[in-house]
């Protein structure tokens, strides 16, 4: 067994220190340490129900080693609302994007990273930055509505900002 | 999308405050924001962690089986083997609270001598770590002796055959028989006969397999385990040999079924764990576990003759049914049952003969997924009926009109269905929602198809199927519904909460669902069989009903009128016509306290009982009721590659009624998308029983970009069984997308590939054969002209 190190995580907006040996992956720390949100399906980068924002971006972090997150930004899906509801989730729950839940975590990172990279997504864009994430229940249908309809909200949001 | 078709129900039109809305499911913002707890996400004091040692080969005796270097690993704190356990089988019959006589079909629960399937468990490991449970497996000694296998159903019938166990490898054999089949063939101007076949499927939900499991202060093993079935507790509590009352499974909300979570799979393995270490037990499968440790999709060979007149008349039908087992019966003899039953489809047959058996071998166990059998009827005669369409020229509508089941009419078994049968209406309106035809582009051919079906909703009804549920109002005007059903996704406890407020005329804010748990909430039965809303929706309606009843007179004293004058809505009590006599409901539930009228009920929902089917003509009520509807497909097909990707998928079927519409149409969307899989891409291979496709790398179900936006058309004939006459759309929605798949590909390309899925290789290669002449059909026999 590899020894352990210590290392710190910034993790929707906490730090926490953990030790692990060198080949626990992010997935694992995570839900160790009390994120379960980030959920467990495959654990080889297949069906995206691990997905996190490390920096802003969507990482499967079943293929992240823990220690290599460091000093990054990682946010999972119970951390995408502050005070209120991320407007992604808002949009999930009303559309009725959610049937057994479990891709949902993973699906809401991946929509959130396709948001900040492209605010108003094509179809075609939409369905290739989601499909690293698997769904069983839904079909995706519903899954494109609320992402559509997110989007909508959030540019309102901007907009009102301005 | 939705069109929900201006109503044409066979009940007077009534106004509903909440039924038929598409409201906020009850579990939704829970598990949008991360809050909701799968059953793996729990963690207790002390937790150990288990791990499963399975065969690498899938037919072999256990010559030895080493331990000692694995129990004296630092951290390891027990190691099972058979020989640790007593003489005990685990149950795989089919599950629930019904008292009729089990099959003999128990499975070992660690492999004492003989090895039947490539994954069979060897061994258990309970570890202060999954890394030390790890390391503790990999220094498990053993050695494994190859036996001959059997590996296909057709081989496994031959005398000789190698026995995968007890005497004959046959486990189940199913026959219908009706009206003169000798007769009927003569009488048809055409007999068409094929074969076709489908694959082994996974149900892929996307939590694997997970629990955990103590032993508490009373005595009694507790388990919190992602199931569909919480009522296993009884079976389990046999495989481990104590009382039945001293087994409590709770659920949590279940990351995916389908099927695939109806029979045990980590409950005894964490039973027996948690006793011999007195400490509590986790065990979650990993993906390639998940694949390994649950029952598939049966592979079926159906072999169907149909004799027609000219005019389309079908006159007769032989159909020769073959499913592969497994290395264990598991729910094999029923999903025989239910194809056999489903063999001639939504049509009418009156000439009817089948012959169903189920076989084992050492491949992977089959057992339950969504449309048991008679998804896999589906897929061979809605195929024949586009055959029997081609042969006579005859457009594939009009010859399935010429032959549907009308309202009233005796289905295969002789029994009539109770309510409305709608499949010409579906599959016209679902025909019709295609539009336009497209011509061909470059390389691309565009075909369409359309598959209508018969699928049962509710459990066979020999097995005496029934419900519990409690439903109670608290003084503040608050509403709580306690029901044993486990939600599976699909929104079961939400849609029982729907109910109970529409009764009580209270709204979605005001009421909570507790379910699943089997000692405390009361026993519902198994969230299988598209059974749960029908089912408990209609004890959660007469228990409410009943709430209503003392309410209600209440109110009336309170109001000096009758009690068919009141409306309870909107958390609002109201002499009807009379808008200024009311008040608040929980000014109405106060009264009720205070004078000690009881202000919950529990309640028990019995389905129709029959008798077993006449063994000699499977004659008889075999379930309760059945949806009908039809899905529509256009395809393109890429001449070059082969590849097949799906222009537009469309859904009629008539649900009843919708409890949430939001709700049918997730189902319904989800129905196709998983047809889709079942069509296209998903195979499990099995080579010498081997798994060759241990991961989402290899087995591919459908991803984003994959799946059409689907197009739902929701018809509502009010004429169902369950609350507010609705019917089951669970299975349903998956049973007719695949058949629809294929007769869109046959449409697009004019070659039928007649065993599933239709992948580029089969599809290029059946295009090459075209043009090489010589027309090659993969399915037996012939169409013989009289």
């Amino acid at each position: 067994m590899a020894s352990d190190r210590a290392i710190t995580l910034r993790v929707n907006g906490r730090s926490i220190t953990t030790a692990v040996p060198a080949h626990r992956t992010l997935l694992e720390a995570l839900r160790d340490a009390g994120f379960v949100d980030v959920k467990r399906g495959c654990e080889k980068g297949d069906c995206g129900a691990c997905a996190v924002l490390i920096d802003g971006v969507a990482i499967d972090a079943c293929l992240t080693l823990a220690w290599t997150a460091e000093g990054r930004t990682i946010v999972t899906a119970a951390g995408l609302g502050k005070d209120e509801l991320h407007p992604l989730q808002t949009s999930f729950i009303e559309k009725g994007a959610i049937q057994c839940g479990y891709c949902t975590p993973g699906l809401l990172i991946a929509a959130h990273s396709l948001l900040a990279m492209s605010p108003d997504p094509s179809e075609d864009e939409m369905r290739f930055e989601l499909s690293g994430n698997l769904c069983r229940c839904t079909g995706y249908s519903k899954v494109f509505e609320a992402v559509k309809d997110a989007a909508t909200k959030m540019a309102a949001r901007e907009a009102h900002h301005d | 999308m939705t069109d929900v078709a201006e109503t044409t129900a066979t009940l007077p039109n009534v106004v509903y405050h909440q039924i038929g809305k598409p409201l906020v499911r009850t579990d939704a913002p829970g598990k949008a924001t991360g809050k909701t707890p799968y059953a793996g996400d729990y963690v207790m004091p002390g937790m150990v962690q288990a791990k499963v040692l399975r065969s690498p080969q899938a037919s072999a005796r256990l010559v030895r089986l080493d331990v000692e270097r694995a129990r004296a690993l630092p951290g390891v704190v027990c190691v099972l083997t058979a020989r640790e356990l007593p003489d005990r089988l685990a149950p795989t019959d089919i599950p629930g609270q019904t008292g009729q006589a089990r099959l003999k079909t128990d499975q070992q629960i660690l492999v004492r001598e003989r090895v039947r399937y490539h994954g069979e468990p060897l061994a258990l490991i309970a570890a202060e770590s999954t890394d030390i449970a790890e390391h503790a497996m990999s220094l498990i000694d053993y050695e494994l002796a190859p036996l001959p296998g059997v590996f296909d159903p057709a081989e496994a019938m031959q005398p000789g055959a190698p026995l995968v166990q007890g005497e004959d490898n046959v486990v189940a054999r199913h026959v219908i028989r009706k009206g003169d089949i000798a007769g009927g063939f003569a009488a048809a101007d055409l007999v068409i006969e094929r074969t076709y076949r489908t694959q082994f499927i996974e149900h892929a939900f996307l939590e694997p397999e997970v629990g955990l499991a103590w032993v508490d202060e009373n005595g009694v093993v507790n388990i919190r385990v992602s199931t569909q079935v919480i009522e296993h507790f009884r079976f389990i509590a046999d495989a481990i040999g104590v009382a039945h009352n001293k087994v409590r499974i709770m659920g949590a909300l279940v990351g995916g079924g389908f099927g695939g979570k109806e029979d045990i799979t980590v409950e005894v393995y964490l039973a027996l764990l948690a006793k011999h270490t007195g400490r509590p037990v986790r065990l979650e499968f990993s993906r390639e576990d998940s694949f390994m440790g649950h029952g598939k999709r049966h592979p079926f060979a159906l072999t169907y003759k149909t004799g027609i007149k000219r005019d389309g008349t079908i006159t007769a039908l032989d159909a020769r049914i073959l499913s592969d087992a497994g290395a264990y019966v598991y729910l094999s003899p029923y999903v025989l049952l239910y194809a056999a039953v489903a063999a001639p489809g939504p049509y009418r047959i009156d000439n009817l003969n089948v012959e169903a058996a189920s076989v084992a071998t050492n491949n992977m166990y089959t057992s339950a997924f969504r449309g048991f059998g008679a998804a896999q009827a589906c897929i061979a005669y809605e195929q024949q009926m586009d055959e029997i369409a081609d042969a006579l020229k005859l457009d594939r509508l009009e010859l399935r009109r010429r032959n549907y089941l009308k309202t009233g009419d005796p289905i295969a078994t002789g029994a009539t269905v109770p309510s409305a049968i709608w499949t010409e209406r579906c599959a016209d309106l679902a025909w019709q929602a295609l539009g336009e035809r497209k011509e061909p582009d470059g390389p691309l051919r565009y075909g369409r198809g359309i598959a209508a079906y018969q699928q049962s909703y509710g459990r066979l009804t020999f097995l005496h199927d029934t419900s519990e549920a409690w439903v109670g109002v608290e003084v503040d005007g608050t509403v709580i519904v306690r029901s044993g059903v486990t939600d599976i996704g699909a929104g079961q406890a939400s849609a029982l909460a729907q109910i109970a407020i529409e009764i009580l005329g209270v709204t979605m804010d005001n009421v909570v669902v507790y379910n699943s748990d089997s000692a405390v909430t009361p026993l519902a039965g198994t969230t299988t069989a598209t059974r749960a809303l029908y089912m408990t929706g209609n004890a959660v309606r007469l228990a409410a009903e009943a709430v209503r009843g003392r309410l209600l007179a209440r109110a009336a004293q309170a109001f000096q009128t009758s009690a068919e004058h009141i409306e309870l809505a909107n958390n609002r009590v109201s002499v009807l016509d009379n808008s200024a006599r009311a008040m608040p409901f929980a000014e109405l539930v106060k009264m009720c306290a205070a004078d000690g009228i009881q202000r919950q009920e529990l309640s028990i929902f019995r389905a129709p009982f029959s008798d077993k089917l006449d063994p000699e003509t499977g004659q008889g009520q075999a379930h309760p009721d059945y949806t009908y509807g039809a899905h529509a497909i256009e395809v393109a097909v890429d001449t070059e590659t082969g590849e097949v990707s799906i222009v537009q998928s469309i859904a009629c079927h008539d649900v009843g009624q919708c409890i949430n519409p939001a709700a049918v149409e997730g189902q319904i969307e989800g129905g196709a998308a998983q047809g889709q899989g079942y069509a296209l891409s998903e195979e499990m291979i099995y080579r010498d029983g081997k798994l060759m496709t241990p991961s989402f790398s290899e087995y591919l179900i459908p991803t984003a970009m994959d799946v059409p936006k689907v197009k739902s058309i929701i018809l509502e004939s009010r004429s169902g069984l369950g609350p507010f006459g609705a019917k089951g759309i669970g299975e349903p929605s998956l049973t007719p997308v695949a058949p629809a798949i294929a007769n869109a590909v046959v449409d697009a390309i004019g070659v039928r590939i007649y065993d599933l899925p239709i992948t580029p290789e089969k599809v290029v290669r059946a295009l090459q054969a075209l043009d090489g002449g010589s027309e090659t059909k993969s399915g037996d026999g012939g169409t013989v002209n009289r």
